[in-house]
């Protein structure tokens, strides 16, 4: 049963397109949420918040995602819940996300001078209020780039997804592959769908750092 | 020259009683005791790395002491925080390096801690603002940012906005040392300006001038001890301590 390579083939790999595209959103926004608790922790003055939001980062940046989406997946069935691969994919990119997010952040948070913090100390502003007013407003000019460059990350990491089942376009091209037998006209064209999303947020990351390279308003 | 409009009270708001401080193994706070009465104005000098700073800092807690009492306004800082916040309420400080935050306008700079520490309305916060602004003389430059301002006026627009939170007390940490020459004397006279009003002080200096003219009582301190302190007629003419002396001769020598 091999069918050729047609149209409704190609209309069925870019039909899986959104699925890539919204489990990489979910990834991205769940892991953003927690990746900024995971940089306060790692910025904070309070040790065991230092020492948990630390190995938070090492286990999941010292493994590789495709185990981590293993052991979300199989774990979860061994404890007895039953997880579609759905929910295991956007567990699992979410928690690995927000460990490379959480680093990235923590890097940007101590980029701003320690004179900020004593001004707004001595101004008698708390933390949260430190954080929110003076604080973040400044580590988020320095962390755009750099969070835009790591989403290309995530859309590329989605992938791996496929390998617990979960239909996205790496996935729909084994099945179009497995129906057609053309693995490098197929697999050529899923390459060139992923290199269609991430270029332009290489770009755009790029664009953004030489903006905000340039010299303070 | 010499301000003295306004004697300095009875009341003591600053105290402290045997503060002690250690970097590790070095300490950086000798058994410090010191008493600052309201409307006094004490200029700190010593040598580099004499704890001068570090003894300012110890005030609003921006560095902790490990032993000893102090005691602002009443209050006695101690591990919780509502002491601390009590105590930074009340007390103003300028940094070296001016320290505005560069994503805020001046006015926005000036209004932050009144809206969010204090709680005051916004337009009473604008208000505040503006007049501190007019009373360090930049009220024109309200609406730039940091980035744009030279240092003299970036120091005049920290000044206005600790005073926007109305402080009791006012610390200098060497509000002149990062400044061109020609834009020390504009800070200098905006301080001047705030000792006439009876604001009480305490500034970290090398601007003997300033210590000449404005303070009631000049402190000189050395491997982080109170070496030596007196009036500035006593002070620069007279010093007992073999240590003052030569510090003198050198930062006056030339």
């Amino acid at each position: 049963m091999i069918r050729a390579f047609g149209y409704n083939e190609f209309l069925f790999l870019l039909s899986a397109v959104q699925w890539t595209l919204l489990l990489s959103a979910i990834a991205f926004i769940g892991g953003g949420i927690v990746g900024l608790f995971v940089a306060l922790g790692r910025t904070s003055d309070v040790k065991p918040l230092r020492w948990l939001a630390t190995g938070y980062i090492q286990v999941f940046q010292g493994t590789p995602l495709l185990m981590q989406l293993f052991l979300v997946f199989f774990g979860a069935t061994v404890m007895g819940i039953d997880m579609s691969p759905w929910v295991a994919a956007a567990l699992g990119l979410t928690l690995n996300t927000s460990a490379f997010l959480g680093e990235i952040w923590r890097g940007c948070i101590q980029s701003v001078p320690r004179g900020q913090w004593e001004a707004a100390s001595a101004l008698g502003l708390r933390y949260p209020g430190l954080m929110r007013y003076v604080i973040l407003p400044q580590a988020v000019k320095v962390a755009v780039p750099p969070t835009v460059g790591y989403l290309v990350q995530v859309i590329k990491g989605t992938s791996l997804a496929a390998i617990i089942g979960f239909v996205e376009l790496t996935r729909a091209g084994q099945i179009v592959n497995n129906a057609t037998f053309q693995p490098f006209l197929v697999f050529g064209i899923v390459a060139a769908i992923y290199f269609a999303l991430c270029w332009p947020l290489s770009l755009l990351s790029q664009r953004l750092e030489a903006r905000y390279a340039a010299p303070t308003r | 020259m010499a301000v003295m409009s306004e004697p300095m009270s009875a009341d003591v708001v600053i105290r402290m009683e045997g503060v002690q401080k250690w970097y590790d193994h070095f300490q950086v706070l000798k058994d410090i005791d010191l008493e600052v009465h309201r409307g006094e104005r004490i200029v700190i000098c010593g040598p580099s790395g004499s704890g001068k700073s570090t003894l300012i800092r110890c005030i609003n807690q921006l560095e902790r002491h490990q032993k000893g009492r102090i005691t602002v306004n009443g209050v006695e800082l101690g591990p919780h925080h509502r002491q601390l916040d009590t105590v930074r309420r009340e007390v103003g400080m300028v940094f070296q390096s001016f320290n505005l935050f560069p994503h805020l306008t001046v006015l926005e700079n000036c209004m932050l801690a009144p809206l969010k520490v204090r709680g005051v309305t916004k337009d009473e916060a604008k208000a505040t603002a503006i007049r501190y602004l007019e009373r360090v003389r930049i009220p024109e430059q309200a609406d730039k940012y940091p980035g744009q301002l030279s240092g003299g006026q970036q120091q005049r627009v920290a000044i206005a906005r600790s005073l926007c939170m109305n402080p009791k007390v006012m610390l200098f940490d060497e509000p002149t040392s990062a400044l061109d020459p020609e834009m020390v004397k504009e800070v200098l006279d905006t301080m001047i300006g705030l000792a006439e009003d009876g604001m009480t002080m305490l500034c970290v200096t090398h601007e003997m001038g300033f210590a000449k003219s404005v303070a009631h009582r000049v402190i000189f301190m050395d491997r982080g001890e109170i070496v030596e302190q007196n009036t500035p007629e006593e002070f620069f003419t007279a010093p007992k301590s073999e240590r003052t002396r030569s510090f003198l001769g050198q930062i006056l020598a030339h």
